[in-house]
């Protein structure tokens, strides 16, 4: 017997730890559970950290009111088959109530307006932990986050104040009012997910695999053809095989061109893609080098 | 496929970036658009080259500023091996990024440029990884091509690396010619240093034996916490979490419980509800014990025959990582080892260590941020701990400051206090 950990082992035995440092250590802890992929295995790996017990924390999603509606009945499904007790904080709530004013214009998008329910969710719920499935390999402001990652009082990251993080030592400590956002796949790539959901056998929405659908071209990227994107002169729909190989609001994530219609063909796509996740699929971060901090001191995801 | 975690450190100038992005690159780790957003970069800024170091450099002020600020992480892997890369930037709060990134990593890569041969900031890196006892340790001598692919250079800086690492304790140390720039000795052999006999960097990287590091004797179980459903199907079930950070677990083993000191055996060990023939670091599980004791958060599970060490004064190293306030004798801070939190006073501060020349300096009275000193501590509760020496992760704590909450303080125990 070699007593070597695998790498994906590796990876879970990590998160297991830091979920269960959370529910040790902090009050009200909650997790963000979109329907994608990365929180659908961060849902999974807190199903193991404390089976057979049901789920000991809430979900949460933040509802932009253009959401695919495939991710929504993943949503649900995955919510009912385990009990948990989901609350969603709504962005056309929020819009309505005139606490978020809406972009204009055919490019405008509720990505950023995601934040101020977040943010008032996390208060009224008095939320001192919340998950996040962020990655560090996903973008160069999250490779520099902590795994416990302190928002001030206003939700704000200071990313040149952050706690220094040693060993496997995290510090849970706050202020009432501030809270904390705790990534535990903070060390895990996509393509670890991807294995990860192929060998846990997970379920995760349609969209990820290919299937038919109405698209257009824009920027450079495929945008999924709905109410909520308005087309611009010169912008034609047509029908392509593609799949998303990230899922948010349908007003900034774009889809690729793909056949994959299995865990192993997007995992043998992937193998060979040469191009990284966000920047095939993310019309919010191509606008500027640090949109992605800008978006994180805001109180983003 | 199995994981290396490893922390760079360099000198400034010495090519790390270029190294760094010598490695991805030839790993094929960087992404089409990832270079593209390089290159948009360096037209926009007028630059001559492709700066690599743009791809790690990700927050604002760091690329406002082309200085490196914060610890960033890369992820690559080959077919061997899955890798994280923890880059500790070589000028601003080295000492406090250093020891962040090589707290958790397997090995140390440390850079010099042969022209100019070893540097302070080269010896007190290499001391850094030997305190932080990172169990492997590389040193690149990078640049070979400004040296004329010259053997002599090597071996002369080979030399006296060696005969300076013999005040440290390294115990695995290993020394590669590279020419980062083009590749020499990175992942394909340099057919310009044909001298050279020994593995590339990539080669290294793949095949050192990381698992030896690894205790598999001395069982470790910090308990986390306790898992109890209380449901009409599982009325009884009580089981303790925790990390496995020492020996090797399996049911029917008996085991002490501290501090209570009572001992019992194994009922089953279980991941995700199943149960597990054994359990070896650093698997995390949950432990059903055969008797109904009082078990709880931040006491530990061991073998009877070789327990942790039990104790309120501890002799440790302190690293320092507060630009807020210093550290000196009879400061009142938390203290936070596995899972147990207590309160601790400084009882004394003995040293402060000078970590370009290694001088004891035994007037200091205090330390500034990124200082490294010797302390005794008095804690509220007793610890359970082992000598860091013995095993990184039951010998380790965090000091916290209690009025801010900030992590201040990074500690490593020599021993009982003396």
């Amino acid at each position: 017997m070699s007593y070597e950990l695998s790498h994906l082992d590796a990876l879970e035995a990590e998160s297991l730890f830091i979920l269960r440092e959370v529910v040790a250590e902090l009050e009200r802890p909650v997790l963000l559970f979109s329907g994608g992929k990365d929180s659908a295995v961060m849902l999974h790996l807190a199903t193991k950290a404390f089976a057979p017990a049901p789920l000991p924390f809430p979900l949460m999603h933040v509802d932009t009111g253009h959401n695919f509606p495939e991710v929504l009945a993943f949503r649900d499904a995955r919510v009912e088959a385990l009990g948990a007790r989901l609350v969603v904080a709504s962005v056309q709530e929020a819009i309505d109530a005139g606490r978020v004013v809406e972009e204009t214009g055919p490019r405008a998008s509720r990505n950023r307006a995601q934040t101020v329910p977040l943010l008032e969710a996390i208060e009224h719920h008095r939320f001192d932990a919340v998950f996040g499935g962020a990655r560090r390999d996903e973008e160069k402001a999250r490779a520099k986050e902590r795994v416990f990652s302190l928002r001030d009082e206003f939700g704000q990251w200071e990313p040149k104040h952050q706690r220094p993080e040693l060993w496997s030592l995290y510090n849970g400590r706050h202020r009432p009012g501030e809270h904390l956002r705790i990534f535990p796949l903070s060390n895990w790539t996509e393509l670890d997910v991807w294995r990860y959901v192929a060998r846990e056998g997970l379920a995760l929405p349609s969209l990820y695999f290919s299937h038919r659908r109405e698209v257009f071209r824009r920027d450079g990227l495929w945008m999924a053809a709905s109410p909520h994107l308005p087309l611009l002169p010169g912008e034609t729909v047509s029908t392509a095989s593609v799949r998303f190989r990230t899922v948010g609001d349908m007003t900034c994530t774009a889809c690729v061109e793909s056949t994959a219609a299995s865990v192993e063909e997007v995992l043998a796509e992937l193998v060979a893609s040469r191009v990284t996740e966000r920047g095939a699929s993310r019309a919010d971060d191509r606008f500027s080098e640090t949109a992605m901090e800008d978006r994180k001191r805001e109180g983003y995801f | 496929m199995e994981l290396l975690r490893f922390a760079t450190a360099g000198a400034v100038d010495d090519g790390k970036s270029t190294l760094i992005g010598r490695l991805l690159h030839d790993t094929r780790s960087i992404l089409e658009d990832q270079l593209a957003a390089v290159e948009r970069t360096r037209r926009a800024r007028g630059d001559e080259y492709v700066n690599l170091a743009l791809l790690l450099d990700g927050l604002r002020a760091e690329r406002e500023q082309g200085i490196t600020i914060d610890v960033a992480h890369r992820y690559f892997a080959t077919a061997r091996r899955q890798f994280i890369l923890a880059d500790t930037p070589g000028h601003l709060q080295y000492t406090r990024n250093m020891v962040t990134g090589a707290s958790t990593a397997d090995l140390a890569l440390i850079l010099v440029d042969a022209r100019k041969g070893l540097q302070e900031q080269t010896r007190r890196h290499a001391f850094l990884a030997s305190l932080l006892r990172v169990p492997h340790l590389v040193l690149c001598v990078n640049k070979m091509d400004l040296v004329g692919f010259d053997e002599a250079v090597f071996e002369a800086i080979r030399e006296e690396f060696r005969r300076f690492s013999m005040k440290l304790e390294v115990t695995d140390l290993t020394f590669i010619p590279v020419c980062a720039l083009d590749g020499d000795n990175v992942a394909r052999r340099s057919e310009r240093m044909p001298w050279y006999q020994g593995a590339t960097l990539l080669h290294h990287l793949e095949h050192v034996h990381i698992a030896s590091a690894r205790d598999l004797i001395h069982v470790r179980f910090p308990v986390q916490g306790v898992i109890r459903p209380m449901s009409t199907r599982l009325p009884d079930y009580r089981a303790y979490t925790g990390q496995l950070l020492g020996g090797v677990l399996r049911p029917g083993d008996e085991v002490l419980v501290l501090p209570s000191g009572l001992t019992t055996r194994v009922r089953a060990l279980e991941l995700a509800g199943r149960s597990l023939p054994e359990a070896f670091p650093p698997m995390s599980l949950s432990v059903q014990l055969e008797d109904a004791l009082d078990v709880g958060r931040g006491d530990m599970l061991s073998r009877p025959g070789n327990p942790p060490r039990v104790g309120q004064d501890l002799d440790a190293m302190v690293c320092w990582l507060s630009e807020a306030r210093t550290l000196e004798a009879g400061a009142r801070l938390a203290l936070k080892l596995t899972t147990r939190a207590a309160r601790t006073v400084v009882k004394r501060l003995h040293y402060r260590l000078d970590v370009n020349t290694l001088h004891r300096d035994e007037d200091g009275a205090r330390l500034a941020c990124n200082d490294i000193g010797r302390v005794t501590l008095r804690t509220t509760v007793p610890l359970l701990y082992d000598e860091y020496r013995r095993n990184r992760h039951t010998g380790s704590f965090i000091l916290i400051d209690e009025a801010t909450n900030a992590t201040v303080g990074a500690g490593m125990i020599n021993g009982p206090a003396l």
